[in-house]
């Protein structure tokens, strides 16, 4: 059948913070780029980060990217990379410089330099107290950021399909990627984009779970499109519980507040993080404050008429500090919480935020996989960068403002990656296969002829509660074992959902429904990956862990010091090792994590 | 159409001088409100002699140049809202201008005549 | 102390269309229950369309950021988002169309294009030729104060579609949400493009068509005020001129 192709240098899925970064840098190179886009570059979820970026910029106070290394070391709980995580510190000051020169409206201290807030995890001198690395534009740092990002794509005259949704990978015998297909919601044609190189930005799935900061967006695209092509995941067990959303909406409440000085109370007024991390507080890393508010809601100290929920105080912070670094903190807590801030608390509680895995890459944003012998062999014409990558900088629990960063940073090498590929091997486009587009149209075709099937909507709320329930914050091997059943079943309904609306016309019923195909590839590797890991790391706590020597706060570096990879095919698992040795500094040795 | 076509560069000229315009009525009308509270209006001959006075004259004839240029810009202001064809704005602007310029001469002409 | 939970029946009148179906466009009469978890306009519209799949209308962050979900409700524009359910009155049904004055692509859907062409045509990006230099450029946190109120638009178009100058020119008059940015730019002390600025704005239609009606200031779910940035792009034209 004859189908429209349509031929780029380089392609990039998604136009958020990292997607629009490695647009730059291939617009800039004079590559012929297009940038496929679901929502209006701007509508990109990034615009939802509040807090800052992090870079030892030492602005306000000493600080260097050695120590913020280490934290992010710390705070992955060891599973992270140390060569990526190097590399990631140390183009922080240039990433952040950057957008200053792009125009983007940081805050300023007096002497004309950005304004750094304190954030969870970010300390001094290798852990010794909480240090101002987060580059801040008042709480609306993604909105600045993704603004500036995409103003000066305008400027280098960037192509974007806005209102594109992208279908499937294409990928060839031989395993090399060749562009995507993609579907114009406005008029539902699908097309070929051809290219030498494709980059997925794609960002994160935090709509697998029931309650998340997360956009309605955020349903893990590029995850389903890498999974359906061959390519495993990594490390999708981890997920980052936010501590504060706001009890009952989920709308995130940005650890900057706790940065300028907001403090976790219990039911009693208590200010409970002092017990659990007595050295940084309510400054503690995400993983573990969101387990030590559950634990006192567990222990009937949470507050509200069930009980469910902590409070996050500011009333004790000067009003007009709270006005002009927190401005939409505020009105979140009237729209959403109904409580001024200034004078009450806000009703806190963890929520599903962000996906420390994704597709495997390495720290120039090639997508890796196992070859023989070879655990890290990049997949040629294939790049991925943001939530949506494993790099991997985060490990079992990313930093806050850390994932800015990870965007400009690996978006960028990401798209420097594809520029050197592209001139290096300048030859001419590869053929595509014959049939490049016949699975995105049979999965079209199949929704479109589906009789008797199951309903999106009731569908998806079923795999989110299962998420939510299985594999939440703290799990319970009994949970998950049963989790990995429930999820199996989940997905033979996804693979039987039916439409009412066939229009051709901007399809959202037909939108939703492909999307449900991408975020159940997700439910399904985080559930399996979870289910195997038979240790407490990071964000990943089970019950059947048990703090001993060996095995601190359940931690077993013998045994699960290793990334899980899980293949679509046959729901496979396999590992590969940590990288520990850092680029070009000692690296950072194992120890038990405190805060 | 996809191109643009834009940029007569003016704008804040007449936009300044419909501000100064509408100043320049506003304090006449006071002007006028307060002769008129003082008495100048108590008989017709006592309005005619007010009205003749050089300066009185001078700040009506001020009066209706600003009056005038005022709704010239506000006229085809409303003209370039609603009226798309060029031929059409054209000819409404030339006909305006004709109206108003008539007006304005007329108005000098009773002045003058007092 | 648990209070039973307030169902509340909510009646919509939504504005439909469908080019591919539908022959003309027509007003929906449809209702949905909602527990008190439902406190935004948006939420029950979700109800609504796991009821009616064909709903179709744009949404994301959920949390008035994104700008998506912008829409024509009980004659105002606003983000569904950030409108309380509770404030609708009782046995009056919320009415819901598309924002005026753009093409309707389908439902609560319209096609933006002349919209973001406005903001494109006044160049928003940080014009400055200096060499770079290896750090930030330095900035008082009083210049730094200048761009609040004008960086934070979404780009929702609340406003632009709720301007009668826009509606009658939307080929040549900026719009209210263009201008703001032209002035976020003009306002910014790293800018150095500000003549040329004022000299793409220096226009009968682009900048001159409006006159203060203010309905963009009336709907901005941000606050923001247009009308003011407009004004200080006239004062700094005068400033220019004499």
């Amino acid at each position: 059948m004859t189908y429209t192709v349509r031929k780029f240098d380089a392609v990039v899925v998604g136009a958020g913070g990292a997607g629009l970064r490695a647009a730059l840098q291939l617009s800039e190179s004079g590559l012929k780029t297009a940038v496929l886009t679901k929502v209006f570059p701007t509508r990109s979820h990034t615009v939802a980060a509040q807090g800052g970026v992090a870079a030892s910029l030492g602005n306000s106070e000493e600080d260097n990217w050695h120590w913020h290394m280490y934290d992010t070391i710390k705070g992955s709980d060891w599973l992270g990379d140390q060569d990526a995580i190097e590399f990631m510190c140390r183009q922080a000051n240039q990433a952040v410089v950057e957008l200053e020169h792009y125009g983007m409206p940081f805050d300023r201290v007096d002497n004309g330099k950005i304004y750094q807030r304190p954030f969870g995890g970010h300390m001094s001198n290798f852990g010794e107290k909480p240090v101002r690395r987060s580059c801040a534009a008042a709480d609306r740092t993604g909105h600045a950021m993704l603004h500036a990002l995409y103003q000066r794509n305008i400027k280098v005259n960037t192509q974007f399909f806005v209102e594109w949704q992208a279908l499937d990978l294409i990928r060839d015998a031989d395993g090399e990627v060749l562009g995507v297909v993609a579907m114009d919601m406005e008029t539902s044609e699908v097309v070929a984009f051809h290219a030498k190189a494709t980059i997925f930005a794609t960002g994160g799935a935090g709509r697998v779970y029931y309650s998340s900061t997360n956009a309605f967006i955020n349903t893990g695209d590029g995850l389903g499109m890498a999974a359906r092509a061959g390519i495993p995941l990594e490390d999708m067990e981890f997920w980052q519980f936010h501590p504060t959303g706001v009890a009952g909406a989920g709308v995130l409440i940005t650890e900057g507040v706790r940065g300028e000085g907001g403090i976790l109370r219990n039911a009693d007024g208590e200010r409970f993080m002092e017990r659990y991390a007595p050295n940084a507080k309510d400054l503690a890393s995400r993983d573990v404050v969101s387990r030590s508010m559950l634990t006192e809601i567990n222990e009937g100290r949470g507050a509200g008429p069930y009980k469910d929920y902590v409070y996050l105080d500011l009333t004790h912070l000067d009003p007009q500090v709270i006005l002009k670094r927190l401005p939409s903190i505020h009105e979140i807590g009237i729209q959403f919480a109904g409580v001024d801030c200034l004078k009450e608390y806000i009703p806190v509680v963890p929520t599903c935020h962000y996906q420390m895995g994704g597709i495997p890459t390495n720290r120039f944003g090639q997508v890796v996989v196992t070859k023989g012998n070879d655990l890290s062999s990049p997949v040629p014409g294939f790049y991925a960068a943001g939530e949506c990558a494993c790099a991997s900088v985060h490990g079992a629990n990313r930093l806050g403002t850390n994932s800015l960063l990870d965007l400009l940073v690996f978006g960028k090498s990401s798209g420097e990656a594809a520029v050197a590929s592209i001139r290096e091997n300048v030859k001419a486009h590869k053929p595509l296969p014959v049939d490049a587009i016949e699975k995105s149209l049979a999965r079209l075709d199949r929704l479109n002829t589906q009789k008797g099937g199951s309903n999106v909507h009731e569908t998806r709320v079923l795999m989110q509660r299962t998420m939510q329930k299985h594999a939440g914050v703290f799990r319970f091997s009994q949970l998950l074992k049963e989790g990995v059943d429930k999820i199996l079943e989940v997905a033979q309904a996804v693979a039987r959902t039916e439409i009412q609306d066939k229009s051709k016309v901007f399809n959202t019923a037909r939108i939703e429904a492909l999307e449900l195909d991408n975020l159940i590839e997700v439910a399904k590797a985080t559930m399996i990956s979870a289910e195997a890991r038979k240790e407490s790391r990071g964000a990943h706590v089970r019950d059947d862990a048990h703090d001993t020597p060996e095995t601190p706060d359940g931690r077993d570096d013998q045994n699960w010091l290793k990334h899980t990879l899980w293949h679509r095919d046959g729901n496979r698992l396999d590992y590969k090792p940590v990288q520990m040795k850092p680029l070009s500094v000692a690296t950072i040795e194992l120890k038990k994590r405190t805060y | 159409m996809s191109r643009l076509v834009v940029g007569a560069h003016y704008g804040i000229k007449d936009w300044l001088a419909q501000r100064i315009t509408a100043v320049l009525m506003a304090i006449y009308t006071l002007v006028i409100f307060a002769a008129v509270l003082a008495g100048a209006t108590s008989s017709h001959d006592a309005w005619r002699g007010f009205m003749a006075h050089g300066a009185v004259r001078s700040v009506t004839f001020l009066f209706i140049i600003s009056l005038g240029y005022h709704a010239w810009v506000g006229v085809r202001d409303i003209w370039m809202d609603y009226i798309k064809p060029t031929s059409v704005r054209i000819l409404l602007h030339v006909l305006t201008l004709l109206v108003l310029i008539g007006y304005v001469g007329w108005a000098i002409q009773i002045i003058w005549r007092l | 102390m648990t209070t039973p939970l307030a169902m509340r029946t909510y009646h919509f009148k939504i504005y439909r269309y469908d080019p591919d179906k539908d022959a003309k466009p027509y007003m929906q009469d449809i209702s949905v229950v909602c527990d008190p978890m439902d406190k935004k306009l948006l939420d029950a519209m979700v109800k609504l369309k796991a009821k009616d799949d064909s709903l179709s209308f744009r949404r994301s962050c959920r949390e008035g950021v994104c700008g998506s979900d912008a829409m024509n409700i009980n004659g105002k524009n606003g983000l569904a988002c950030l409108t309380d359910l509770a404030a609708f009155p009782e046995g009056k049904p919320i009415v819901l169309r598309p924002l005026p004055g753009l093409p309707v692509v389908r439902d609560l859907i319209v096609d933006m294009t002349q919209f973001f062409k406005q903001y494109l045509s006044i160049k928003p990006y940080l014009v400055n030729d200096d060499p770079l230099p290896e750090r930030e450029r330095l900035q008082s946190p009083e210049d730094r104060e200048e761009l609040n109120g004008l960086y934070e638009c979404i780009m929702c178009a609340c406003c632009t579609t709720a301007c009668p100058s826009f509606w009658w020119n939307p080929d040549k008059f900026v719009g209210p949400a263009g201008l703001l940015a032209a002035y976020r730019f003009i306002a910014d002390t790293r800018d150095q493009a500000t003549n040329e600025r004022l000299d793409n704005l220096e226009d009968p239609y682009r900048l001159f068509r409006c006159h203060t009606i203010m309905n963009c200031v009336d709907v901005c779910p941000k606050g923001l005020n247009p009308t003011k940035a407009i004004g200080k792009i006239k004062e700094m034209l005068v400033q220019r001129a004499v």
